[in-house]
């Protein structure tokens, strides 16, 4: 379960859009080379009908699949697979590199509960993230669907669930300096939207986090419904707002962010296994 | 009538018509609204709670803008002895269906339909709960 730090370096501090996925037909590890041929093919096609994104720009797209077996929660999760596309460098110069101008990866991180029943044909990496231009998600997106009979859905995330990560984050043990633990509300029926930001110091968000938490290593809904009513009382004490009746759309800390759109940032590269198998677990609530 | 919150103002106490049924409003989208309905529980006197009470959770339409667990607002449900009706209020035809239903429970609660008493609909509508 060993992370080399290294290796997924480059997954810390982006901000990854997720998308649920139902498991790949025939998905066939020993082709990925064949695949990223075929994608590569489909992006060019697709650009030839003037679907691609950037006008005037008349570069290939390269692309590369690859496996990141570290990437996986246990033996019985597929390994995550990544997909990357670059600009291929107009110089011929051997120095110059590829740009890479979008990123994807597929991953399961305890997917049990998806991967569990499933009939031979089919791979479970039901945790989709992109980094890169919207359009071309929606390309490789379309070409997955098509190639391996598989459906891409947006993840939202609730305030429910939000206010796990921010109760399970704002907890985390970190050695440095820690920046605040940020719950970002939307006010609802206002003619005009209204955000309020609520910023609190991470040692006073842990230090009130360990006073809930009874057994270390579980958490529980009612620890987390406290630490946010507590969150909430203090905040209705100074500025007599009912943040309660607001919608929590975005919290931040030193361990990741994540926004109800469903869009996430990890930074610390101890917690990214224990950040991806809560959004497995989300993903895969999603599918079923 | 319409109420943010319980007890209700007691300069009205003389010209209040009788209560025959209470719908308590929760929208599943606003934590605060539960706590509300909870502090307001507490001023309702406990005949109430023979089929004269009800809670209508609300916004149940938008999954993603869940601020409250369901099965809280079940076992509340159970923990009072009254039922919970689901609706979005967004969608006509559901905010439709659920008027017609809370109208219905209100003329059993204020006797106008004979050989239904409020707390003979009540445990018809726990009976089903459980199936």
């Amino acid at each position: 379960e060993k992370v080399d730090p290294q290796k997924t370096a480059f997954l810390l501090r982006k901000s990854w859009t997720l998308y649920s996925v139902t498991p790949l037909y025939r998905f066939h590890r020993a082709r990925l080379r064949d695949y990223a041929r075929l994608l590569s093919a489909f992006l060019a096609a697709e650009k030839q009908k003037g679907l691609a994104v950037e006008v005037g720009v008349e570069l290939d797209i390269k692309v590369a699949l690859s496996n990141l077996a570290d990437l996986r929660g246990s033996e019985l999760d597929q390994a995550a697979l990544l997909v990357q596309l670059s600009l291929r460098s107009q110089a011929s110069s051997k120095n110059s590199e590829d740009k890479l101008v979008w990123l994807g990866w597929f991953c399961s991180v305890f997917g049990d509960d998806l991967s569990e029943n499933l009939p031979e044909d089919f791979t479970s990496l039901p945790l989709f993230l992109s980094h890169g231009a919207e359009s071309y998600t929606s390309l490789v997106g379309s070409w997955f669907q098509k190639t391996f009979d598989c459906c891409f859905r947006r993840l939202a995330i609730s305030p429910l669930n939000l206010s796990w990560m921010v109760a399970m984050w704002a907890g985390c043990k970190l050695d440095r300096a820690a920046s605040a633990v940020e719950l970002v509300f939307s006010v609802p029926r206002l003619s005009q939207p209204l955000d309020i930001s609520y910023a609190i110091h991470p040692e006073d968000a842990k230090a009130l986090w360990d006073t809930v938490q009874k057994t270390p290593g579980e958490i529980t809904q009612e620890e987390v419904d406290v630490f946010m009513d507590c969150l909430y009382a203090h905040f209705h004490r100074h500025f007599k707002i009912h943040l309660s009746a607001a919608k929590l759309v975005k919290v931040s800390t030193a361990v990741a962010s994540a926004h109800c759109d469903g869009i996430v940032k990890i930074l610390h590269s101890q917690y990214l296994p224990g950040v991806l198998m809560l959004l497995t677990e989300l993903a895969i609530s999603q599918i079923q | 009538h319409l109420a943010t919150s319980l007890p209700l103002p007691s300069e009205r106490d003389h010209l209040r018509p009788r209560i025959d049924l209470v719908v308590f409003m929760i929208d599943i989208k606003s934590k605060y609204s539960l706590k509300n309905v909870e502090t307001s529980l507490a001023h309702v006197d406990a005949s109430f709670f023979l089929g004269k009470v009800c809670f209508l959770v609300t916004g149940v339409g938008r999954v993603n803008a869940c601020s409250i667990e369901t099965n809280v607002i079940c076992n509340l449900g159970e923990a009072y002895c009254s039922p919970v009706l689901f609706c979005e209020l967004e969608l006509e035809g559901i905010r439709v269906a659920t008027a017609q239903r809370l109208l219905r429970m209100l003329q059993i609660c204020a006797g106008h339909i004979p050989g239904v008493s409020a707390l003979s609909f009540v445990s018809l509508m726990r009976n089903s709960d459980d199936d």
